[in-house]
């Protein structure tokens, strides 16, 4: 007599079981205000990314066109799949002593893992992480970029 | 020719006398044949896509997502672009299968669900076969389905497919028990085979509700076992994603695919008219007996809308268990229909027969 009640017990307590789970996904099903995916293309206009999100290596410039970067390699050496290059010139200051400066920052996005390596390791803070994130071209070469502006400088100060 | 949206019986009817009067009774059968063919495989194309694009939608919602929404207005023709793209696939030929029973075993899931699909009873006169063993026909062609996934497991000379083909036919032996036995529950209620008296028995009140706690019992047992028997979820171990790739279709491409994935779809739609049927009245509208003008509003309402709501109702049902339960393992499954579901049954069986011997019920 013991094991048909257990017999029936178990049954019981199996179906209350399932009916609570039919509960949860009946519940969602009816409101549809839960849902929490987002309509990309249609809510691009007012998409905002997480703060953690990283989309691209970017130049912090301030708005006289002048960066931080003084071109010391630090970020090329540190980058684990090389995409990163920096092309420095040499310029003879106006007291005649000679110096290294940026000429061309070189960043392969294509390559890019986006391990925020560079601008943890950067001396001189010159370098963010930017969210934009729609990235993609027809053509391979157009994401090697170049990222300190044409005609911009060293920021007075950073290199002392 | 009268057409009657309430009762289509003396529609049918002047189609076949004119058949008949114009030509020879073996020619006038044919087309009348072809012409039912044809209507049903049009019927079964549309509602199969239709499952297809209801499945992903309610899935969707209820895991809070919105589904398909690109092609057209809330993605409506979506399963629609999916069949367009299946149609255009290349069919891969299998390395050492076996070329004859890989091609055929597609077309023997499809038949046995297209020959199930005739003896349901749409709508008053609406009804292409009616046998007087109409229940034990559907139950015979509907389980000749698992041949053919037993072949397509076989031919396809890969382990994955041939351990799925392997489960979904220990599946079936053992559910397809209770299938039956949960039917003839109802058959001793009803004192018929036959759907169309199965149907008119239930004109003053559903099985469901007349035959009350057996009849009950008898429904949620065949819901839980011909879910299992059309292998969806959570009894989908035959095509387990997560253990053996696809199962017994691993191997096809193309349109044989889109055979077995539309085949599963309408295994579901027959499974649920045939529980409409049974329990639920089929196309009888709602009556509650004596209450003769409630009865005359629920009549205004096409015997068809009821059928099409109440099977629309037990395919939700399904769908709601298939997007809820995890799989079970193979060991739980078996266990659920021989320590559980049969003896229930079996008690089940001799509960009604007693109630209707003593004529307790309504």
């Amino acid at each position: 007599m013991k094991s048909i009640i257990n017999y029936l017990a178990e049954i019981f307590r199996g179906v209350s079981a399932l009916i609570k789970g039919m509960k949860v996904t009946g519940y969602y099903f009816i409101h549809p205000g839960e849902i929490v995916t987002q309509q990309y293309p249609e809510n691009r206009k007012k998409l905002v990314m997480f703060e953690r999100f990283k989309g691209e290596v970017v130049m912090i410039h301030n708005e006289n066109n002048e960066h931080h970067c003084t071109a010391c390699g630090i970020c090329e050496m540190n980058c684990p799949n090389g995409s990163i290059e920096i092309i420095s010139k040499t310029v003879t200051s106006e007291d005649g002593k000679k110096k290294k400066v940026l000429a061309h920052h070189i960043y392969h996005l294509g390559m890019c893992t986006f391990c925020n390596l560079c601008v943890k390791t950067c001396p001189s803070n010159a370098l963010k992480m930017d969210q934009t994130f729609e990235h993609a071209v027809f053509d391979r070469t157009k994401l090697t970029k170049v990222l300190n502006r044409p005609g911009s400088v060293l920021m007075k100060g950073v290199d002392k | 020719m009268n057409f009657d949206i309430y009762d289509f019986s003396s529609f049918t009817k002047s189609i076949d006398e004119g058949l008949m009067a114009s030509m020879s009774p073996f020619w006038a059968i044919t087309i009348e044949m072809i012409i039912i063919g044809v209507l049903i495989l049009g019927f079964y194309a549309v509602v199969g896509l239709y499952l297809v694009y209801a499945e992903r939608k309610i899935c969707a919602f209820m895991q809070c997502r919105v589904g398909p929404n690109r092609v057209g207005p809330y993605g409506f023709f979506q399963t629609i672009a999916d069949l367009i793209k299946l149609l255009l696939k290349e069919l891969i030929p299998i390395k050492n299968a076996d070329k004859i029973l890989f091609n055929i075993a597609p077309f023997i899931v499809i038949i046995a669900s297209f020959m199930a699909i005739a003896a349901i009873p749409f709508a008053k006169g609406l009804h292409a076969l009616d046998f007087n063993i109409g229940v034990l026909y559907v139950m015979a062609v509907s389980s000749m389905g698992v041949i053919g996934i037993l072949l397509a497991g076989w031919s396809s000379n890969n382990k994955y497919s041939l351990i799925g083909a392997m489960r979904s036919g220990a599946q079936i032996v053992s559910y397809e028990l209770s299938v039956g036995l949960s039917l003839i529950t109802i058959v001793i209620l009803a004192g018929s085979l036959q759907f169309s008296t199965i149907v008119e028995g239930q004109r003053n009140g559903w099985f469901i509700f007349t035959g009350h706690i057996p009849a009950i019992i008898a429904f949620l047992v065949f819901l839980v076992a011909s879910t299992a028997e059309t292998n969806r979820g959570p009894f989908d171990l035959a095509e387990a994603e997560s253990e053996l790739t696809a199962g017994f279709h691993t191997e096809y491409s193309g349109i044989k695919f889109a055979f077995f994935f539309l085949a599963e779809y309408m295994n579901m739609f027959i499974v649920a008219s045939i529980a409409a049927t049974v329990f639920l009245g089929g196309w009888m509208p709602f009556h509650i007996g004596g209450w003769e003008a409630f009865n005359g509003i629920m009549d205004y309402i096409p015997p068809f809308i009821w059928y099409i709501g109440k099977t629309a109702f037990v395919i939700f049902l399904m769908m709601w268990f298939k997007w809820t339960f995890p799989r079970l393992r193979i060991d739980q499954l078996l266990t659920l229909e021989w320590k559980y579901l049969l003896p229930i049954n079996l008690f089940n069986i001799i509960l009604m027969a007693f109630i209707v011997l003593m004529g307790w019920h309504f």
